[in-house]
């Protein structure tokens, strides 16, 4: 973008932090796909998160980095945590983790890294930008939501809805389905709900069989 | 900053992440590889929205949206985990192979489908013919993937042949 491009050979101190904290990032990523235990995939999973959220920080995201660290770490991990406890995951270390196809996936995500760097390099050698504080502080942040991008955070607020509700839709199990009612007084989950009082379900074609 | 660290670093994320997704088995740890690759997708709109200084922001927002289909996505991933392990028994994704073609020769399922030990019991109760309540179809076995319903409607169909 500018034609007096500093030089890779001294870097500033912004990008030697950047640089460390993303080394931190890409190296707990590769300790979640390649550890044995399930928790501890979990747990670097909060580290490389939490390296990305300095990484934004250092790109003068302020309020992406603490979204990031609010919702990634504080909500996400832990949804996972609690999918390994639910299924009744073994806690300590399991061979089982890999399947067969390994080798032939570190060779496709090795090609994927040799492209992408590849090109990415080639493209954008010449691209610098001084960082300036404040770009993306929640003020700048938030008069540009509310002002041009209302209708897509309404869209999304309402596809939140749409998820919670599909996902309590999943998870309950006293819902009966599209069984017939004898199929459904049979089934071992119908702790006293009564089917009438219930919305109809989308699926009725089974009854008129 | 130049412009070639963060995406070289997204670029090394997002392969991380395939890898993940290709050779992990455990549905939970998918999920994870697939939060990394959205994780890179977000260096790269915050790297591209500073380069460009970006009035709109467009960059910074549609991260923030990213992160929000990611918690929504997460989510209803483990519900669909959740009920699976309530059906299968198991999340590993080398044996949900239920959807997959059935084999050709003979009507015996193969072992690795890892059938609930709930839903077989009912049959024989609602189903009293004698042929059926042994050998199960493999048309049968593939119509239970879909959970409750598939299952309910497979026991009523067997019952209604006799």
């Amino acid at each position: 973008m500018t034609e007096a491009v500093p030089s890779y050979l001294s870097p500033t101190g912004q990008e030697i932090v950047f640089l460390l904290l993303g080394a931190v990032a890409v190296g707990s990523a590769l300790l979640v796909v390649t550890t044995r235990q399930l928790v501890h995939a979990a747990l670097w999973l909060v580290v490389c998160f939490g390296a990305l959220a300095g990484c934004y920080l250092v790109l003068t995201a302020e309020f992406v980095a603490w979204v990031q660290v609010l919702i990634y770490v504080g909500a996400i991990v832990v949804l996972m945590l609690f999918g390994i406890m639910l299924t009744r995951a073994p806690i300590g270390r399991s061979s089982d983790l890999d399947s067969g196809n390994r080798l032939v996936s570190a060779l496709v995500a090795l090609a994927t890294a040799a492209v992408l760097v590849t090109v990415v390099i080639d493209g954008f050698r010449t691209a610098y930008t001084p960082l300036a504080a404040g770009q993306g502080a929640a003020r700048e942040l938030g008069a540009s939501i509310f002002a041009t991008w209302v209708l897509p955070f309404e869209a999304l607020s309402v596809l939140l809805l749409a998820a919670l509700i599909g996902a309590i839709v999943l998870s309950r199990t006293d819902i009966p389905g599209g069984s017939p009612p004898t199929a459904a007084g049979a089934a071992p989950a119908t702790d006293g709900a009564d089917p009438s009082g219930r919305a109809p379900d989308p699926d009725h074609t089974t009854g008129s069989q | 900053m130049h412009i070639v660290y963060p995406a070289v670093v997204s670029a090394l994320l997002f392969s991380i992440g395939v890898y993940g997704v290709l050779a992990r088995r455990n549905t939970i740890l998918v999920l994870m590889s697939v939060e990394l690759m959205l994780n890179a997708v977000n260096l790269n709109l915050v790297a591209f929205d500073v380069w460009l200084a970006d009035r709109l922001h467009s960059g910074q927002v549609l991260t923030l949206f990213v992160i929000v289909i990611a918690a929504a996505e997460v989510g209803l991933g483990l519900a669909i985990v959740l009920a699976l392990y309530r059906n299968r028994r198991t999340v590993d994704i080398d044996r949900l192979r239920a959807l997959a073609e059935p084999p050709p020769a003979t009507a015996t399922p193969e072992p690795r489908t890892g059938l609930p030990p709930a839903t077989p019991s009912t049959a024989p109760s609602t189903a009293p013919s004698t042929a059926s309540s042994t050998v199960r179809e493999p048309s049968e076995v593939a119509a239970e993937v879909e959970g409750g319903r598939g299952g309910g409607q497979a026991i009523r169909r067997e019952r209604g042949t006799p």
